[in-house]
């Protein structure tokens, strides 16, 4: 069938063949000709049609197959690129600290004094290993039992992420709510503000947070990190892009019915909203799990910084464990990325369009 | 009965306070719903951000005598705050545009027919979850002068960079950005481009149009809207670079990584009051000058692919 359709000339001459009869018009003399070929040329050309479609349909899919190997070794590189950081320190973490030691001491020592002047130069090469001799979960053991600092640091970590979250998760939905439903000039103008908000940098917004940690006498607490997260405006901004979607046939039919705003909000809006708030809190949980600056000015004492802040002050003395300890820090996020990646692609596709 | 009582002047009446109940009512639930939130913000934002206004124009934070713009002079005329300004302007230059043009080249790749194409987007998302700190002893190995990278181009024969305390550093710190934020910018692109009417691309093509030409006279105008968000976006972060500069380099980074975050942080432990709110207020009004112009092009831009 494939043939046929591809095929050239086919049908036309029988169908000639019988029209000329009947009428005799200025285009019997082409067709007559046509019609004069015998079977066998007929099937001649037939045949050299169709190897001709053959030939150009292989080429093309030739071309095509060869467009989309060097797309997929592409596509395989830089995703090789995106996993490698992630798989080195995996491997790392379990080697054993001796190894880690002999095969990286050189890096360290030159990075130690990196704050001095001077350089190191090594005279003899560096080994560079990559993938441990022999499996060993000396790290861990290091890090969860013998010192206790690391688990510290990550409870520190857990206990500012939290709370941001859930707080602005919740104070932001009802904000947005607000924004999605009553739309009036002067709280476009408002809207507007909060977007500014969310555009600015930390280098801005840190300035006013540490003014009035120190007013309200919360500077060094967590509370300084957590209040400034729990009203920060970015979970308003997108939330309120999809509650502005629903369609207001859904509200109205509920009004109607004689639901109140609280209902709709609860009954209706939350539901359809779920993949968004799910989305969005992933989205935080990674930017706040992720930060360094906020600790850095707003918390003094370092006993109450998180890992991330930590993690950085590793010297050369604590290399042996560090690679299990940043391991153990993106863990976390990646078992969300494991669990919640539908909903994290949804959020964030829908939030690009408009 | 009720009908001789009729009296339309009452009932109009009736109705429009009717109406500025329902209004005022409207009102207040909504503004309950924002309460919370704007709370906050005030308090934490907006509140002090008029503080540091007027903190801007006086001569310290205990010594509150008014000095017109001189520190804002000061911050302007300050090396330190003009190296960090042009490093911070550089990178973003560099960054934003390469973040943005990389996750769409990067996003068509993904929306052609090649096998496996939902594991490779979720491997290349994979980097934004994994946090900066975790992942920079990785990079120390390779880019530290003693680190891998030197060593294998040793077997080239190719003589060692000094990567981290080089202008080479900017490439580092730029690799490390677009690692961590391709795979965002790309799913955002991914999403727009399926959001191509397909039947546009359809005609276009037995119309014989290539690839080339179908992608910039039918994909790219449906595509602004989204390059700009991703523009902003990427700009945003990349005003965040400080995280990653901090974390490989520590608080005294080579001088072409010096960002204005590094300064600020410097004037914190300083407790320059004075120079804080002063280049805190420059770079708010600089950021609403860049997202404006933003704004407008894409207001433009808009305008013209749909006409």
């Amino acid at each position: 069938m494939k043939r046929n359709e591809i095929t050239p000339l086919n049908p036309i001459p029988s169908k000639v063949k019988e029209e000329t009869h009947e009428h005799g018009s200025i285009r019997d003399l082409k067709e007559v000709e046509i019609v004069r070929l015998s079977e066998e040329e007929i099937e001649k050309m037939h045949e050299k049609g169709r190897a001709d479609a053959k030939r150009r349909m292989r080429i093309r899919t030739a071309t095509g197959r060869i467009w989309t190997t060097l797309g997929f070794l592409l596509a395989f590189a830089v995703a090789a690129f995106a996993l490698m950081p992630i798989v080195l320190t995996i491997l790392d973490s379990f080697m054993s600290t001796d190894e880690i030691k002999t095969n990286y001491s050189a890096v360290y020592n030159s990075l130690s004094s990196a704050s001095s002047e001077t350089k190191v130069y090594l005279s003899s090469t560096p080994k560079l290993k990559m993938i441990p001799d022999m499996v060993s979960f000396s790290q861990y053991k290091t890090l969860l039992f013998l010192s206790p600092t690391y688990l510290l640091k990550f409870w520190n970590s857990v206990a500012l992420v939290v709370p941001i979250v859930l707080g602005q998760i919740l104070v932001g939905c009802l904000a947005s709510y607000s924004f999605a439903r009553y739309r009036r000039k002067r709280r476009e103008v408002l809207f507007f503000s909060y977007v500014i908000l969310m555009l600015m940098p930390f280098q801005v917004t840190l300035v006013p947070n540490y003014l009035i940690a120190n007013k309200l006498g919360i500077y060094n607490t967590w509370w300084a990190i957590i209040l400034p997260g729990v009203f920060s405006t970015f979970s308003v901004f997108l939330l309120s892009k999809y509650m502005r979607q629903i369609p207001s046939s859904y509200i109205e039919a509920a009004k109607l019915d004689g639901a109140n705003e609280w209902n709709i909000f609860t009954k209706i809006c939350l539901p359809m909203c779920k993949s968004a708030v799910y989305a969005m809190a992933i989205l935080l949980f990674i930017d706040y799990w992720n930060m360094v600056e906020q600790p850095l000015i707003l918390l003094e004492d370092s006993s109450k910084q998180p890992l991330s802040v930590f993690l950085s002050q590793i010297n050369a003395s604590e290399v042996g464990v560090a690679f299990a300890a940043s391991f153990i820090f993106m863990l976390p996020p990646l078992l969300i990325f494991l669990y919640g990646e539908q909903y994290l692609v949804e959020g964030i596709s829908r939030s690009g369009i408009k | 009965m009720a009908a001789h009582d009729y009296n339309p002047e009452e009932v109009r009446k009736r109705r429009i306070r009717g109406r500025r109940k329902r209004k005022i009512r409207e009102w207040f639930v909504f503004t309950g719903y924002l309460t919370p939130s704007l709370l906050g913000v005030l308090l934490f934002f907006f509140g002090p951000m008029m503080i540091v206004l007027v903190q801007s124009f006086q001569r310290s934070a205990t010594n509150t005598e008014f000095v017109g713009f001189d520190n804002y002079v000061n911050v302007w005329n300050n090396q330190a705050f003009r190296t960090a300004s042009i490093n911070t302007l550089i990178f973003a230059g560099i960054a934003v545009p390469l973040a943005v043009l990389l996750a769409l080249l990067l996003a068509l790749l993904l929306s052609s027919k090649i096998p496996g194409k939902s594991v490779f987007r979720s491997i290349m998302l994979n980097p934004m979850m994994v946090p900066v700190a975790s992942i920079v002893l990785i990079w120390q190995v390779m880019f530290s002068y003693n680190g891998a990278l030197n060593t294998y181009m040793g077997w080239f024969g190719i003589d060692k960079i000094d990567w981290m305390k080089s202008d080479w550093s900017r490439l580092v710190i730029l690799i490390l950005f677009l690692w961590k934020n391709l795979g965002y910018n790309m799913v955002l692109f991914i999403a727009a481009i399926s959001a191509v009417p397909q039947e546009q691309l359809e005609s276009a093509k037995m119309d014989g149009a290539g690839a080339v030409r179908r992608f910039f006279s039918i994909k790219l105008p449906y595509l602004w809207p989204t390059i700009f968000f991703v523009g902003i976006m990427s700009l945003i972060n990349s005003f965040k670079i400080f995280r990653e500069v901090y974390l490989l380099a520590g608080d005294y980074p080579y001088d072409a990584l010096y960002m204005l975050q590094n300064f600020m942080n410097n004037m914190f432990s300083h407790l320059d009051n004075a120079k804080l709110t002063a280049a805190a207020i420059i770079m708010c009004i600089a950021m609403i000058i860049i997202v404006g112009i933003l704004f407008i092009a894409e207001n433009k831009l808009g305008r013209d692919t749909e006409e």
